[in-house]
């Protein structure tokens, strides 16, 4: 039994290290600084929560721990990735040909 | 079994540590610099948890958490300097 939780754990493992390969993969092919954002925030997050069950499954005696790490991310990666999209807003680093509309632009223009 | 899959889940956010760091070197914009930062962060969590796991040392994962404050503190204090340059 205990042999059989070492390997779904090293298994969860390995899978949240291939989403944090494909975060990393969109980092470096992604076109656009948005697609940037996304890639890299959202697929590692999930990526880093997989990874934390994992060692859970391999040393059950860490999970409160792991949880409170866990919790952590959940809080932190979705504001730092509103925070950067702010940032490259009212930098003006977003502009590529490959984005048509800007609504927010238009409504800051709209106003007085 | 299971060391062999730890191993190559180790291999693999090595790779991906570098690849996240080609975009930290090349990125034209400060904010795409900021983002890849991010994610270095976030992969280096992962990597003390493999310095955990191989040490056998359940209070490497305090210096996670501490580390997971403090870069999130980082991020956030280096976009809002882009945004307004104060």
């Amino acid at each position: 039994m205990a042999e059989f939780l070492d390997i779904l754990g090293a298994l969860l493992l390995l899978a949240g290290t291939i989403f944090l390969l494909l975060g990393g993969l969109g980092l470096v092919r992604m076109p656009d600084i948005y697609n940037r954002i996304q890639a890299g925030t959202k697929a590692t997050t999930l990526g880093t929560l997989l990874s934390l069950v994992g060692v859970a499954f391999l040393h059950p005696e860490w999970s409160l721990k792991l949880l409170l790490i866990g919790v952590f991310l959940l809080f932190t990666n979705p504001l730092s990735s509103q925070v950067l999209a702010r940032a490259a807003h009212r930098t003006g680093a977003h502009k590529s040909s490959a984005m048509i509309v800007d609504h927010l632009e238009d409504d800051l223009g709209e106003k007085p | 079994m299971a060391e062999v899959l730890i191993t190559l889940a180790a291999i693999i956010t090595c790779v991906t540590f570098l690849m996240v760091l080609w975009r930290f070197i090349k990125g034209p914009s400060p904010v795409d610099r900021i983002i890849a930062f991010d994610g270095l962060t976030i992969v280096s969590i992962t990597g003390i948890l493999f310095a955990a796991l191989a040490a056998e040392r359940g209070i490497y994962l305090d210096v996670a958490l501490v580390y997971a404050l403090l870069s999130f503190l980082g991020v956030i204090v280096v976009a809002r300097f882009l945004e307004r340059g104060f």
